[in-house]
């Protein structure tokens, strides 16, 4: 066997990869569903906060500010193993899917907040001045005049950053969560073979590569609109 | 509560061990965000050369790692490696994983600071004689750097951070100690010791970057 | 006049991609000449000069500058720019340097002087240009004309044996025009051979030797300020004279 035939069979055996399709899909399953909880969760709480913010109250601003900060300054593994393996001593035992998607969802909360307070604040005050002296509420101005501008803002750094966190879910493995790579790696070492683990990059790659160049191609979209 | 997270005799104990993370994660750092800067730089030469026959397989490349989770390159170079005979230990399997991962990360922001430097300074550079590696060296590439610096920072941060994956291969770095301490003492007081050191470490750079990253919008709004 | 002349631009077609935009451009100077190059936009007039430091590459034709056939791929173009100096319409100073940083580089790292040594000259190509003060400023706290001049210094104080100037004032408020005209005119009473494109019909009155008309990448006619500005024989040239000068 030459040796390149030797590497296929070692990395992209047909056989093996078959037998743990189904795990792979069922894993893949997992991902996608983690995925959607962490940048639904995520993306709203940071909305939610910046709005807040856009409030005023002082305290209130502070304790957001430090709160963001902290899950800015954490790694995610660090907040992920903290709720998986220190809760339970006060008597709290999140499942591995729990403790990753709310350390995920804490850190996309955390950046979404930051980027929707960046363009929320950069829509400039004669707006807000413009539609408040024509009878529009506080709530009306946000929604109709202030919101759409600071989406188009906002929208380019949130996608890369939303697709850089999400990825995290592969970090679920470390507490045992059955997502794409944790499935890999024990049909890895059930198979002494590692084609399970290249048919799982597979699937992360089908996953997230699509997102890569959907958000590309927005960030070249929203840039022509200035 | 205070017994369970911040237990004084487990941090007095525990202390020297995470000290000895950080000072490894750190050191990790100083390796890595060279590497990573380095090849980005690499790829954003590159990407200069307009040709687009050669943006386009670079933009895959890009891409195609941007896409990827880092720890799941990191386990397949870890995990899969010794089935090609090659045992690599953790620490040249993060470096190599950083490398391609930060590098093309740190190589998309290069290139849009490229971009971003207009064509007439290469120009005037190019009309008084500067060849073209002197030109992007003294002219393009300063003033690149600069337009981008937010972002360089921003990703910087983030591969310091990412040096906690090194705890799943066993790299005894800030993350990986605290979980050793942790299983030692059964108690998650490490844990919050190695999360409060990040934060300090941190912290300084977050807030340095929340301000810049304000200003950059503003102006583009 | 014996002497070769500095620059010999014969045949220059550019295309493009399907646009032809020159069409077989002939350009010929002799030291000490000023030739003024006018045309409406879209001329070809900009593209004709910056082949003349192969910014642009002709895709047919010669150009000899100073003896040295630009299109040659042994020449090096790096050297040979350096005899060629080039003012653009948008100054392209360095935002990151210094005046005397911005006249200085190329004397450092193309002609190989020493700090002191560019230094020296780079303040003396100021001072020509009327801001020897100026040397510690960034392009940003200088005015248009200010920043233009230092581009003009940029580009003499590599002693080129030609300036090329592609619309020079066109960027310029109203009242800062003079300040650079007077530069260039300067420039020409020391003997500089000089392309300029530009509207500036004043100067050109005053200072060309020839005027080249250009319209859609061909050379319509030429000859002396008082001949294209008063009596021009082709029909094209007295209908954008006349446009020019109802402004």
């Amino acid at each position: 066997m030459s040796s390149w035939d030797r590497f296929l069979e070692t990395f992209f055996n047909a056989k093996v990869m078959a037998k743990y399709l189904p795990d792979i899909a069922h894993g893949t399953l997992v991902t996608v569903e983690l995925a959607a909880l962490v940048i639904v969760s995520g993306l709203v709480s940071g909305l939610a906060l910046a709005l807040l913010r856009s409030l005023g109250f002082r305290p209130f601003n502070l304790l957001i500010v430090f709160v963001v900060d902290l899950f800015r300054a954490l790694p995610p593994l660090v907040i992920i193993v903290f709720i998986y393996f220190g809760l339970p001593a006060v008597e709290i035992a999140p499942s591995g899917f729990v403790s990753t998607w709310l350390s995920l969802a804490l850190v996309l909360m955390a950046f979404s907040e930051e980027i929707f307070w960046a363009g929320i604040t950069s829509i400039a005050k004669g707006q807000w001045e413009a539609a408040r002296s024509t009878g529009l509420s506080y709530g009306q101005t946000l929604m109709q005049v202030i919101l759409p501008q600071a989406l188009r803002l906002t929208i380019p750094p949130l996608t890369n950053r939303t697709i850089a966190i999400t990825k995290g879910t592969a970090l679920g493995t470390v507490v045992a969560v059955s997502e794409i790579l944790g499935m890999a790696s024990s049909a890895v070492s059930n198979s002494y073979n590692p084609s399970p683990l290249i048919l799982g990059a597979g699937a992360y790659l089908i996953l997230f590569f699509p997102m890569v160049v959907f958000g590309r191609w927005l960030e070249t979209t929203m840039a022509w609109k200035h | 509560m205070l017994q369970t997270f911040f237990n004084l005799e487990i941090i007095t104990a525990a202390w020297p061990i995470i000290l000895a993370g950080l000072g490894n994660t750190l050191l990790l750092s100083l390796v890595v965000v060279p590497l990573g800067l380095l090849g980005g730089l690499g790829l954003a030469m590159l990407a200069s050369v307009r040709k687009p026959w050669v943006r386009w397989p670079l933009m895959a490349w890009v891409d195609f790692f941007r896409a990827f989770p880092p720890l799941v390159l990191l386990i397949l170079l870890f995990a899969g490696l010794p089935f090609a005979g090659l045992e690599l230990g953790g620490f040249a399997c993060v470096c190599i994983a950083f490398f391609l991962n930060t590098g093309a990360y740190y190589g998309e922001i290069l290139r849009a600071g490229i971009d971003s430097v207009s064509a007439g300074q290469s120009e005037a550079a190019r009309s008084t004689g500067l060849g073209r590696v002197q030109t992007m060296l003294y002219v393009v590439l300063p003033q690149a750097v600069r337009n981008v610096l937010p972002d360089l920072l921003s990703n910087t941060l983030e591969v310091v951070k990412l040096t906690s994956l090194g705890s799943v291969v066993a790299m005894p770095e800030l993350l990986f100690q605290a979980r050793q301490a942790q299983s030692l003492t059964y108690n998650p007081t490490p844990i919050v010791l190695a999360a409060a050191v990040y934060f300090i470490m941190l912290w300084p750079l977050v807030r340095l970057l929340s301000r810049l990253e304000n200003r950059a919008l503003a102006r583009r709004g | 006049m014996p002497a070769r002349p500095i620059v010999e631009a014969r045949g220059i077609h550019k295309h493009f991609g399907a646009l032809h935009v020159l069409k077989g451009v002939d350009l010929i100077l002799a030291e000490r000449e000023l030739v003024f190059v006018i045309g409406p936009s879209g001329s070809g007039k900009s593209t004709l000069l910056r082949c003349l430091n192969r910014l642009e590459e002709p895709s047919s034709g010669s150009v000899i500058v100073d003896g040295v056939d630009l299109l040659d791929p042994r020449t090096d173009i790096n050297h040979a720019r350096q005899r060629i100096g080039m003012v653009f319409q948008s100054f392209n100073l360095y935002p990151h340097m210094t005046a005397l940083g911005n006249v200085t580089l190329a004397l450092r790292k193309v002609a190989g002087k020493s700090r002191s040594e560019a230094d020296a000259l780079g303040h003396a190509a100021l001072a020509r240009v009327g801001l020897g003060d100026r040397a510690g400023h960034r392009p940003g706290q200088l005015s248009g004309g200010q920043q233009q001049r230092v581009a003009i210094a940029r580009a003499i104080a590599l002693e080129p044996r030609v300036m090329l100037f592609d619309e020079p004032t066109s960027a310029l408020d109203p009242e800062l025009v003079g300040s650079v005209l007077g530069v260039m005119r300067d420039l020409r009473e020391s003997g500089m051979t000089m392309v300029v494109v530009s509207h500036e019909m004043g100067f050109a009155r005053n200072a060309a030797d020839r005027v080249v008309f250009m319209d859609r990448g061909a050379i319509v006619e030429e000859g002396t300020p008082a001949a294209i500005f008063e009596t021009p024989a082709q029909e094209r040239t007295r209908a954008f004279i006349g446009q020019i000068q109802r402004h």
